[in-house]
């Protein structure tokens, strides 16, 4: 380039340029390009590589200008290669150790939710993450696994993930970050105007590395904030014990259970352990002892209330009114019994005897929906029972907590509004412009703060309003650690490089620090080496860590001396009008506090209850329909004080009158196109004085209606005995039941004969709380493309695994039932005859499979099957385009294109491995060798899969039981898949309201 | 028998000369003088056969999607077509091969007219089984054909029943209602004045030359396929009926679909053809041959037909009720006042309660108010596919996959466009073939002529001839 006349010309951004368009991959870089081309210094650039065409440059027309344009463009592309070393690639001749192809891996990480982590496996084949499922030794997961863990893989590999540093909104890269970040920690002195939002973060790492930054900046004041945060529980623990304890509760111990608005099988941090405990003693075939009971007070319908033997559905200020009513009749002192209309009033009696008598093994506990009064008397309830210390359990808290609690949000955002914030670093905080109360306008305010840091996995509302914003890195990208809801702490280990380049948070907090080169493998060993360690080496323990995904014996101690209750805190709240209309917010059941809007596989999954995919609504029981004259559909806007928002009216059975159910995580406008246009914002009525619920509100008709698309439109089963339940009286005295009706088969067709195994599955309708982890699990493991808001109200959902949600009983108290439908693999399957060309058959291990090569589409087979389960690509809807996506496919199951039928195969791919693997080794299959993916998803293990023939095996021996049913099996199907069928304990002193 | 008004099935005066004049004018005059009419039906047809061409390149390109089916209702208008279309087409058959057999004399002026819709029909209704296919282009799966999988389609399958039925039905169709025309043609090859012409219906003519060797084994051979079309008329809807008779969805399980589904096609046939002849007649002022005593002895037909499927109607109720099966039980409470009501109701307005009607002579013999009856029975007919096959469907036995159907564009363009390719194949028919046998009339013209003089010598008959007319009353 000596010969370059315009060389001489100092160019000083030119290495930034290069290296930007280095950091850059695939068609983003060309994008970028495109957007650099305008500028200056990519005209210098092109000087610099291409002298002669450079030369053209000055002389030529713009018609010609652009075409030489359009050739240095391309040019311009190789000239992300010449930085780089030119190095010899080489093939695997030596492949590394413990890869085969075909073969999985697994390896244990932590899923992260609010915080808190859950033991995850993730099964990785040739490198590429395919699989999420709970760590069996993790006591936050047992195994077992959400809706959430199962689409995070997805997330992962999600093409709308951020890509790219931004400052102001326009790309930079990482090293213009911590260019300015050097200038940036020059200014900060003492960290006077310096202030720090998080999440709750209970990293070890990283909370040693807030406190190192802590001391760097002494004056820097820390905030957390979450919008489904234990708010609400940890005022009233400061009030009513002076300091902020954690609960974890232990429900194998409970016998009576009475939860006051709090959902835990969803909300809770341990929900999935908490299920799991309340789920084995929750039936009748239990060995655990004797069956539990769960009673239920609550203001919207929720996946616990659905699961409850006995449940008071009211308006959410009257929970605490019952509550009073029951702590004053439980003598407890400093209460004093409401004055009004106690709701449930029949209740009481029998709820108090039953706890009572339960005692210490009885369980209270409430929601943070509700105001700390009702949790100060819940304390006081279950200090009263002894249940302290055997069915709750109090510890330290684990998050991270600089400041004392009464320092909200709020206190920040005055201060930024004030003028007292010039840096604001959000790190590990989900989204603050959007999740934040309404009454803060926390986006307005960050304007006015000169430097704001966000870091996130998607360019959403905070990431557009900050002035920087640096792309996270999922946590299957990265290391790390986290603690459990009960304080076990756990790793993150990453299973792939970063795909989008990101900086891992550890990373960011070491960059403040300084220490801008650190990489989180370091910073993580670093500090686990600091801490006093067991016997032997730091090594063994370090991988012994990572290969069993926990550190043993890190969970919490049970907090010595809890104080009694201070009477103060039971001072009732302010309450409304009881014919006033209210708004209760609730977390999402498929995307949570909107975190995972742009998740498709969880944006379809329908809701549990309302069966409601791809939005939210505004949800009202059928009463309160009746009296506001309003139908599923029609949009209102909701009027509470000075805060309006426009929403679509859905009719839900169980839903308490005069309450309006919002779930929280809808209505975004950016951060990813998946959640474009979906729901409505319930956070614009979310004030910091109303976090849980609003009363007084009002709703306008618009006159307007909004498509619903829901999954499952029908309530009632119709009088058909699909789903059958009985109490458990009713199931002592004839165990029976659920055969009461069946006629015996006649059948003029042989029956198949099976020489080694027959496949079957059983699924128990006791255990199974209807949370949908299954649903995910069977799309993740296989291939299941995702179909839009537009084809599911068209009926045409691709699941294979749906959960039917039927109510049963008086519409305005009713009780709700679950069944997972998978494929029956029917004996006498009726789409195996009616099909032309013989695409699904009978194997000779009894499943009733599909041969997509075979299927020319006539669906035949899905109109004949009773079951519904047969799923139909009217369209192509996997995008094979979407090259990211590509890599998360399963391996082992085919795509399927257009015009072909698919259904559940039992996961055949899994039991064809199974039996691979058997022959190599020369014995048979071995009773839960073979596992579904819907069953490795359970939490509560509901769904168990076997050899029917061997007479060990579990599935048989569920199949044996008299609770067993087949589902419609009088059409002489002789499902594969049978049921067990429900028993509720219900408490014979209650009379229901029916 | 004293020939009257009533009874007449060729008006008097007509020659040989004549009603072969009067039939082959039609298909045999020049371009230039096509009839306005015909040009603007035609044209009418043509635009609307686009409509299918339209969606059928829509549905290629980007699947079944298109329409409305999900996924309880799989089969929906798509299959209601199919089933609807090939009702239609036992018309013609039946007309030719069992009156026939029966030696019904007035047959002979509309079998040829009603074969042709027959095959028009049929082609129709053979376009939905391969249009409704997930994946169209595999169609031939469902053929038994050599392949090196050796793999065959399942027999145990209605649907490859419907195959071989459809097929057989489809061919021996074809061949009938050729063979039909072989003598026409040679008739045209000698009436042509176009050169051309002439070679191009002396081609399709097979070199008929009028011997009496031709007739004889003509005349057994036409016999001989009119007894192997009998079969044919009852076995394909037998067949589509078993369709769903095989299935177990509410609404489809039942024993008495085959001779229903056969009732009802020959209603809807014969009230296809009356749409059709009615105008036709008028236009091209064809009364002399197709009669009032024609348009009687159909609506007859029709009567009994109808009273056939109503008895349909009424079984299955019964046997909803009688059989103690809730989920039948269910479906027939569904129909009666579910989503689909007003379907159901108009299909017994229009099929059960408008077409006792026909009990009138003098509505049987009001040629405007037939057509209109026959058009509300195609309505009917094409409801009760729908409410049989869609409606079943929305609701079965899992209350929690309950779906609506609602049609499509495309399902509407699909349909109309099936109209539109029928209208015109039918246009093309009537201007470029005899829509009227011409053979066959010149034999009524004998008859009538012979039987009124009553000089009718057993010794002048040609003896191949006797098939045809020796049982006359």
């Amino acid at each position: 380039m000596t010969d370059d006349p315009h060389n001489s010309t100092p160019l000083s951004d030119l290495p930034s340029l290069r290296q930007q368009l280095a950091s850059k991959k695939g068609k983003t870089y060309w994008r970028s390009l495109t957007e650099l081309a305008n500028s200056d210094a990519f005209e210098e650039l092109v000087r610099q590589e291409f002298p002669r065409q450079a030369n053209l440059l000055d002389s030529l027309n713009r018609r010609d200008f652009l075409k030489v344009l359009g050739a240095s463009l391309a040019m311009a592309g190789l000239t992300a290669c010449a930085p780089q070393d030119s190095n010899k690639i080489m093939p695997y001749v030596r492949p590394p150790e413990e890869v085969t192809p075909a073969q999985s891996q697994y390896f244990a990480s932590s899923h992260i939710l609010d915080g808190y982590a859950r033991g995850v496996l993730v099964e990785t084949t040739m490198g590429r993450p395919i699989k999420i499922d709970g760590n069996p030794r993790h006591p936050a997961s047992l195994g077992g696994s959400d809706v959430f863990m199962q689409a995070s893989l997805l997330e992962l590999y999600d093409p709308e993930r951020a890509q790219q540093v931004l400052n102001q909104s326009l790309p930079k890269t990482w090293a213009d970050f911590l260019a300015a970040l050097g200038d940036l920690r020059a200014s900060l002195g003492q960290g006077e105007n310096l202030r720090f939002l998080t999440g709750p973060v209970t990293s070890p790492t990283l909370q040693s590395q807030f406190l190192a930054l802590g001391e760097q900046y002494p004056q820097a004041r820390w905030y957390s904030f979450a919008p489904l945060e234990r708010a609400n529980f940890n005022a009233a623990a400061n009030q009513a014990f002076g300091q902020i304890y954690e609960p974890v509760y232990q429900f194998s111990n409970a016998d009576v259970v009475l939860s006051l608005d709090n959902d835990f099988m969803l909300t809770e941090p341990g929900h999935l352990r908490y299920s799991r405990e309340f789920a084995q003693r929750h039936q009748p075939i239990s060995n655990e002892g004797t069956m539990n009971r769960l009673y239920v007070v609550e203001s919207s319908l929720t996946l616990t209330g659905s699961n409850a033997d006995h449940r008071l559905a009211v308006e959410p200020a009257l929970v605490e009114v019952f509550t009073a009513a029951l702590a004053a009749r439980m003598g407890i002192a400093g209460v004093t019994a409401p004055s009004g209309e106690v709701p449930g009033q029949s209740w009481l009696d029998p709820l108090v005897a039953d706890l009572q008598r339960a005692g210490g093994s009885a369980l209270v506990l409430a929601g943070d929906r509700q105001p700390p009064a009702v949790h100060a008397m819940v304390f006081a309830i279950n200090q009263a029972l002894g249940a302290v210390g055997s069915t709750v359990n109090f510890i330290d808290p684990l998050a991270f907590t600089p400041l004392a609690p009464e320092t909200s949000l709020a206190q920040l955002v005055s201060e930024m509004n004030g003028g007292q914030v010039n840096t604001l670093i959000m790190l590990e905080c989900n989204n603050p412009v959007y999740t934040a109360p309404a009454d803060l306008d926390f986006g307005t305010a960050l304007q006015k703060v000169n430097q704001s840091i966000y870091q996130g996995l998607f360019v959403d509302e905070t990431a557009v309003a900050a002035t920087w914003f640096i792309p996270g890195t999922h946590y299957l990208e990265m290391w790390g650690d986290a603690r459990a809801f009960d304080g076990t702490t756990s790793l993150i280990q990453p299973v792939i490089q970063p795909l989008y380049a990101g900086k891992s948070p550890y990373e960011l907090a070491a960059a403040l620090l300084g220490q801008t080169d650190a990489n989180g493998y370091d910073l993580v060993r670093q500090y686990w080496q600091t801490q006093p360690a067991g016997t032997g080496s730091f090594d063994a323990a370090w991988r012994d860590a990572l290969s069993n995904g926990v550190l043993p014996g890190t969970a919490a101690q049970a907090a010595a001396g809890v104080a009694e209750v201070n009477t103060a805190a039971f001072t009732p709240t302010s309450q409304a009008a009881a014919s006033d209309l209210s708004v209760v917010f609730e977390a999402d059941p498929t995307i949570w506090d909107g975190r995972y809007s742009n998740n498709a596989w969880l944006q379809e999954t329908p809701k549990p209850l309302t069966k409601l995919t791809w939005d939210n609504a505004a949800e009202i029981s059928p009463e309160t329909a009746r009296q506001l004259e309003l139908i599923t559909g029609d949009v209102i806007e909701i009027v509470a004080g000075a805060r309006t928002v426009e929403a679509a009216v859905l009719i839900v059975p169980g839903q308490p009158n005069r309450v309006i159910n919002a779930s929280l995580g809808y209505g975004r406008r950016t951060g990813g196109s998946v959640m474009s246009g979906l729901g409505f914002n319930a956070y614009a009525l979310r004030e910091s004085a109303t976090p849980g619920f609003v009363t007084g509100v009002e709703i306008r008709k618009t006159g307007r209606t909004y498509p619903l698309a829901t999954a499952n439109d029908h309530w009632t089963m119709e009088n058909r005995d699909l789903v059958r339940s009985a109490t458990v009286e009713e199931y002592e005295a004839n165990p029976n039941f659920a055969h009461e009706e069946e006629i015996p088969e006649a059948n003029l067709l042989g029956e198949w004969e099976y020489p080694s195994v027959a496949w079957g599955m059983v699924i128990n309708l006791n255990t199974c709380i209807g949370c949908n982890a299954c649903v995910v699990a069977c799309q993740a493991e296989n291939n299941i493309p995702t179909v839009g808001k537009d084809q599911v109200a068209r009926g045409r959902e691709m699941h294979w695994l749906r959960i039917d949600r039927y109510y049963t009983g008086p519409i305005e108290s009713p009780e709700v039932v679950y069944a997972p439908i998978p494929c029956m693999h029917c004996e006498k399957a009726p789409c195996e005859p009616v099909c032309p060309v013989e695409a699904t058959s009978h194997s000779a291990e009894g499943i009733n499979e599909m041969t997509y090569n075979r299927c020319v589409g006539t669906r035949y087979c899905a109109n004949n099957c009773p079951y519904k389960v047969r799923r139909f690509n009217f369209y192509k809807y996997i995008d094979e385009s979407i090259l990211s996506l590509r890599p998360m496919r399963n391996p082992d199951v085919t795509v399927r294109s257009r015009g072909v039928m698919e259904k559940c195969t039992y996961c055949v791919q899994r039991v064809n491995h199974a039996r691979i693997q058997a022959e190599v080794e020369g014995r048979p299959i071995r009773d839960g060798e073979v596992t579904t993916a819907c069953q490795d998803a359970c939490p509560t293990r509901a769904i168990v899969f076997g050899n029917i023939q061997d007479q060990d095996s579990q599935v048989r021996k569920l199949k044996d039981l008299p609770l067993n049913y087949g589902m419609l099996a009088e059409l002489g199907t002789q499902p594969r898949t049978t049921y067990l069928a429900k028993v509720r304990n219900t408490n014979p002193l209650i009379e229901d309201q029916a | 028998m004293e020939v009257t008004d009533e009874t007449r099935v060729l008006e008097p005066g007509h020659t040989y000369n004549s009603a072969t004049q009067k039939i082959l004018d039609i298909p045999l005059s020049r371009l230039r003088s096509t009839p306005i009419g015909w040009l603007i039906g035609f044209l009418i047809a043509f635009l609307i056969m686009n409509l299918l061409l339209i969606a059928v390149g829509n549905l290629f390109v980007r699947g079944v999607g298109i329409w409305g089916n999900n996924m309880p209702v799989g089969w929906a208008w798509d299959i209601t077509n199919f089933v609807w279309w090939i009702g239609i087409g036992h018309a013609g058959t039946l007309i030719s091969a069992i009156l026939l057999l029966m030696r019904q004399q007035w047959r002979t002026s509309i079998n040829r007219f009603a074969e042709a819709m027959t095959l028009f029909a049929v082609a129709n209704a053979a376009l939905f089984p391969i249009l409704h296919l997930g994946r169209p282009w595999l169609f031939f799966y469902l053929m038994p054909y050599p392949n090196s999988l050796h793999l065959w389609p399942q027999f145990r399958s209605p649907l490859v029943w419907d195959v071989f039925a459809i097929t057989a039905y489809l061919l021996g169709s074809i061949m009938f209602w050729y063979m039909g025309l072989v003598p026409d043609l040679a008739t045209m090859r000698d009436r042509a004045t176009n050169k051309w012409l002439k070679r191009i219906y002396a081609i399709f003519s097979f070199g008929w030359r009028n011997s009496a060797r031709h007739w004889r084994h003509y005349q057994s051979l036409y016999l001989l396929m009119a007894a192997l079309a009998t079969p044919l008329v009852v076995s394909v809807h037998s067949i589509v009926g078993m369709d769903f008779a095989y299935g177990l969805v509410p609404g489809w399980h039942s024993t008495i679909f085959p001779p229903y589904f056969v009732a009802g096609a020959v209603f809807s046939g014969f009230a296809m053809v009356l749409t059709l002849l009615i105008p036709l007649r008028k236009f091209y002022r064809l009364t002399d041959f197709i009669t009032n005593r024609h348009l009687d002895n159909m609506a007859k037909v029709m009567l009994a037909m109808g009273l056939i499927v109503a008895y349909g109607y009424t079984l299955e109720v019964f046997n909803a009720f009688y059989s103690g099966d809730m989920f039948e039980a269910f479906n027939a409470v569904d129909r009666f006042t579910g989503f689909y009501s007003p379907l159901y109701w108009g299909l017994i307005l229009s099929n059960v309660l408008i077409p006792q009607l026909l009990w009138f002579k003098a509505v049987r013999r009001n040629p405007l108010i037939l057509f209109f009856v026959s058009i509300v029975i195609n309505i009917g007919m094409w409801l009760e596919r729908f409410i049989i096959i869609g409606a079943s469907l929305t609701k079965d036995y899992m209350p929690s996959s309950w779906n609506l159907f609602t049609p499509t564009q495309w399902d509407v363009m699909t349909f109309v466009g099936t109209i539109g390719l029928f209208l015109t194949m039918i246009f093309l028919f009537i201007r470029v073939l005899p829509a009227i046998s011409v053979f066959e009339m010149r034999e009524l013209v004998h008859h009538t002529t012979h039987r009124d003089h009553k000089t009718l010598p057993a010794a002048s008959q040609p003896q191949a001839k006797r098939g045809t007319h020796g049982a006359k009353r």
